[in-house]
């Protein structure tokens, strides 16, 4: 720069005005645009660009979370619990946030009571991904000690976990539900819809490492799902699956089924399968304890039908409680099949053909009624039709077809062969005989309004049968295993080869015995099946007819059914 | 505004020679700079309190160390313009000799050496050059007929050019580039004349491709991700993307202090530091951002109003300098995290958590107080 110039320069200063005050105000302005550049950009964040970014915030934080359901209870009549949900902790992680440090590892398999090493298998199994369960279905008090050693990647989840509290008393009427709470076996599967709660939803606030902040608000309530009564009482149940596991013991049977019924409204009072599993702790559960045989699996019942074939006879205007049939000489044959009795027993009334259980007395009668007639019957009376319980795999039994039906069939069916039932629907049969000739059907939840039955037989007839059927559980009778003290019960044994791949087996039995207690007001039906006895005894009077007693004695006393009859009369 | 100024400053400033003169003047401080600065650094302890977590050690940790900060602008105050320029040769080379000895055997902290470790104390030279730099380059000038000569300019290359390389090697881009904001200041102010400027801004403009190819690879990332933060949205876009979302969605009104989901959910890094304007605008929205623009704007004003009143140059070039340097602070930190600026480490004066600059800030508010209240007694 020249002297000159800067002489000009200096010149062209005022000489009063401060050293480079135009600066000053430059400088302001740059001040001014700065501010404003920066006042623009913080107007266009938080108002033109505000409802994108608000929802971008929202988007980092806000979650919606599912508030578990509550499963619906199920309870006996009583309203005690036979299946219920408790609150349970499950335990996941994120492996790649769980520390690779072995001894942190240990530290955490030792809270879950796990093995270390396989635990460190696993998280390096699943080490490129997000997710892996811990322990699932732990108590609150089993979760704590993982969940305070705050270990990063550690999560918990609230989970409801079913606890069955009669256990394997109940286990197949009540069934179980799977570890996601779905209903997978018996009642829990049938009434999975209704039992399972609607899943609410709520709003909250989660931080960066998902750990929940606020709540915000409920968008859904969570609906508990629906509670069911069941129609058992457990105090029959309990009491019913005892006996039949005693007697069970007793003959060295492979199983059995027991099936109590009102015989006033048709529920089922108990319903006892043999073999059992304790849905509590399912890992050694045997398959076939699964089965609820009393409506899952259909039997031949043999003489048990006796008593409603009969019921057919008396209906029509061949045969009165007064007709004579003569069953000499202990057989006859059939087309080309030969029935036989026990021994000859010459001539009987409708009451002898039962007290004998004579297939030839059944048989002349069923040849002798018009072909359909007991086939009409048995259909009246709810067999080879499904009981309408709605229970998974209920079974339907079966008839054989009617159309040209051989008189070979027409009269085995007489005396409870060619036929298929289940033990609930003999009990709901023998209703019709209990309740004045109207069958009820059976219900496996407790009825609130009037029970759905079908006059079926009239009421005259059933009480004829309910007579003849008492004679049967008298001292020196078939049945007199059955017999109650103080009361007077009306019932019928039966024994039938059990059918396999090759044909009816010659050492393996069932025994049965139907009995209706107490006969002069019948107030419950009961079913007794033994399954192979190998003890030696396989009559169902022998097997089935001490647990029959045992049960219906108990059942009596516990419902508070007057004694109708005297003690010194019935007492042995 | 610039017309309040105009007009208003002359005739307090003979009102307080008249009458008012007594106290404040004779105690070397200013009433409304002081006040400003109270008003920010409280506003700046609520939102701390909030973007710390509701942290009261934070907040009162703070508290102290702005108050410690104060009162050395209130010592600094004291001394008069001549003692200071007496002693900036003194803070200079001082300064130039910590930056050398940090360049032989400093601290490594967060991949940048910038700490000097004398016994316990752990000091940063660069901090003490954003203050020793403009006053060296004031009290050359001083002594210079202006506008300077060319031979000056060149002079200054020096002052200025030794310490920032040194800064600039430790590397610490930001500081290097806020000190040599702070030594153009000084020449602009000086009267530089605009065609030097005008080149000098071409040139500048020319060097950026040498500048890109000296730059280490997280500054060039942070000028690519400035750019377009959204190429990396979990790396080192996630800043701004999660800053600018924050005072987004404050809105007018914001969210309520303390209830900013950004900030007090850890989504926001660095939010009771370096970002901590974005908690301002999620929880107090464009109100809070209104006040403490507003706030900084008069702090600046009465700043430059106070230097325009400097009766020599060293104290006339000296307090515009820092004026405007702190104005940088505030625009590159509030531009950063708004993201009109790229990320580098600046804070937000007298607002973000940390004392170092606070107290060189301070400092420079002493300065300026000293300044403007020993005028009469140099005139005497």
């Amino acid at each position: 720069m020249s002297a000159s110039r800067r002489a000009a320069t200096a010149r062209s200063r005022r000489p009063d005005a401060p050293l480079g005050a135009g600066r000053y105000w430059f400088m302001l302005l740059v001040i001014l645009v700065a501010l404003s550049a920066l006042v623009g950009r913080v107007v266009y964040l938080q108002v033109i660009d505000r409802s994108f970014l608000q929802n971008q915030g929202d988007a980092r934080t806000l979650r919606v979370e599912t508030i578990g359901a509550h499963r619906g209870m199920i309870s006996d009549r009583n309203g005690d619990p036979l299946a219920i949900s408790t609150p349970v902790i499950t335990l996941w992680a994120n492996p790649q946030e769980l520390p690779k440090d072995p001894i942190q590892q240990t530290l955490l398999a030792k809270a879950l009571k796990v093995d270390p090493g396989q635990l460190a298998d696993r998280i390096s199994r699943y080490s490129d991904h997000e997710f892996m369960y811990l322990r699932r279905q732990l108590t609150p008090a089993a979760a704590k000690p993982a969940l305070d050693l705050q270990m990063p990647g550690v999560y918990s989840r609230d989970e409801y976990k079913r606890y069955y509290p009669a256990g394997e008393v109940a286990a197949q009427l009540v069934g179980v539900t799977n570890v996601d709470d779905k209903g997978q076996e018996g009642l829990e599967l049938a009434y999975n819809r209704y039992l399972t709660g609607q899943p609410g939803k709520r709003r909250v606030l989660k931080d960066r490492k998902g750990h929940l902040v606020r709540d915000l608000h409920l968008i859904d309530e969570a609906k508990p799902g629906g509670d069911l009564t069941l129609s058992i009482d457990l105090r029959l149940q309990y009491m019913a699956y005892r006996e039949l596991a005693a007697g069970i013991r007793k003959n060295d049977a492979d199983g059995g089924s027991l099936v109590m019924l009102d015989a006033r409204t048709g529920e089922v009072l108990a319903m006892a399968n043999l073999p059992s599993y304790n849905p509590n702790n399912r890992s050694d559960v045997d398959v076939r304890g699964l089965r609820n045989q009393a409506i899952t699996d259909a039997i031949e019942p043999g003489s048990v039908m006796k008593p409603l074939a009969m019921s057919a006879a008396l209906a029509s205007d061949k045969f009165t409680p007064e007709s004579i049939i003569d069953t000499s000489p202990g057989w006859m044959v059939v087309d080309g099949y030969t029935i036989r009795d026990f021994r000859n027993y010459g001539k009987l009334s409708p009451a002898g053909i039962l007290l004998h259980s004579s297939n030839i007395g059944m048989s002349h009668i069923a040849l002798e009624l018009p072909k359909d007639a007991i086939w009409n019957r048995y259909r009246e009376l709810g067999l080879g039709q499904s009981p309408g319980t709605g229970f998974p795999g209920e079974n339907s039994g079966s008839l054989p077809s009617p159309t040209n039906l051989p008189r070979s069939a027409q009269a085995a069916m007489a005396y409870g062969y060619g036929v298929a039932v289940t033990p609930l629907q003999l009990a709901s049969a023998y209703t019709a005989i209990a309740n004045d000739g109207k069958r009820l059907s059976p219900s496996l939840l407790k009825l609130n309004g009037d029970p759905e039955s079908e006059q079926v037989i009239s009421a005259t007839v059933a009480h004829e049968l309910l007579a003849m059927m008492e004679k049967i559980v008298q001292p020196n009778a078939g049945g007199h295993l059955a017999m109650v003290p103080g009361y007077q019960i009306a019932g019928k044994t039966g024994t039938v080869r059990k059918v396999t791949s090759t044909g009816y087996q010659e050492t393996e039995y069932r025994g049965l015995f139907a009995g209706i207690a107490p006969a002069s007001n019948p107030r419950i039906v009961t079913v007794v099946m033994i399954d192979n006895p190998k003890k030696g005894d396989y009559y169902g009077g022998l097997v089935a007819a001490p647990v029959f007693s045992r049960v219906v004695g108990s059942a009596l006393r516990l419902l508070d059914v007057p004694p109708d009859a005297p003690q010194e009369e019935t007492a042995p | 505004m610039a017309i309040d100024f105009q007009r208003v400053a002359p005739r307090t400033h003979r009102a307080r020679v008249g009458r008012k003169r007594s106290i404040w003047l004779r105690i070397h401080l200013d009433p409304w700079l002081l006040s400003i600065l109270v008003l920010l650094i409280s506003f700046g302890l609520v939102v701390l309190y909030s973007a710390s977590g509701m942290s009261t050690s934070t907040t009162m940790a703070q508290a102290s160390r702005m108050g410690v900060a104060l009162l050395g602008a209130i010592v600094i105050a004291q001394f008069t313009p001549v003692t200071l320029l007496r002693w900036t040769p003194v803070a200079y080379g001082a300064g130039l000799l910590m930056l050398v000895a940090v360049e032989i055997m400093g601290d490594i902290g967060m991949g940048a050496q910038r700490w000097l470790e004398i016994g316990p104390l752990r000091f940063q030279p660069s901090e003490l050059m954003k203050i020793a730099m403009p006053m060296m380059l004031a009290a050359y000038l001083h002594r210079r007929p202006l506008p300077p000569t060319w031979r000056d300019l060149l002079v200054c290359g020096v002052i200025v050019g030794v310490p920032v390389l040194l800064i600039a090697r430790q590397p610490d881009l930001g500081t290097s580039l806020l000190v040599t904001c702070a030594a153009v200041f000084v020449i602009l102010l000086a009267g530089l004349s605009w065609k030097f400027i005008v080149t000098l801004v071409a040139m500048a403009g020319g060097a950026m491709p040498l500048l890109w190819i000296n730059m280490h690879d997280y500054q060039r990332q942070r000028v690519l991700t400035f750019l377009n933060p959204e190429s990396d949205p979990l790396g080192a876009g996630w800043n701004i993307i999660q800053s600018k979302t924050a005072i987004g969605s404050g809105g007018l009104e914001g969210k309520g202090w303390g209830l900013g989901t950004q900030s007090q959910l850890e989504f926001l890094p660095e939010r009771h530091t370096d970002f901590i304007v974005a908690v301002l605008g999620e929880e107090f929205g464009l109100i809070g951002m209104g006040t403490i623009l507003v706030l900084y704007l008069l702090l600046v004003a009465r700043g430059l109003v106070m230097a325009n009143n400097a009766q020599d140059t060293y104290g006339r070039l000296l307090a515009g300098s820092i004026v405007l340097t702190f104005f940088i602070y505030v625009f590159v930190n509030i531009g950063m995290v708004s993201g009109i600026l790229p990320v580098v480490g600046v804070p937000l004066p007298l607002v973000s958590y940390g004392g170092t600059s606070s107290v060189t800030l301070m400092a420079g508010f002493g300065i300026l107080m000293s300044i403007h209240t020993h005028r009469r007694l140099l005139t005497h």
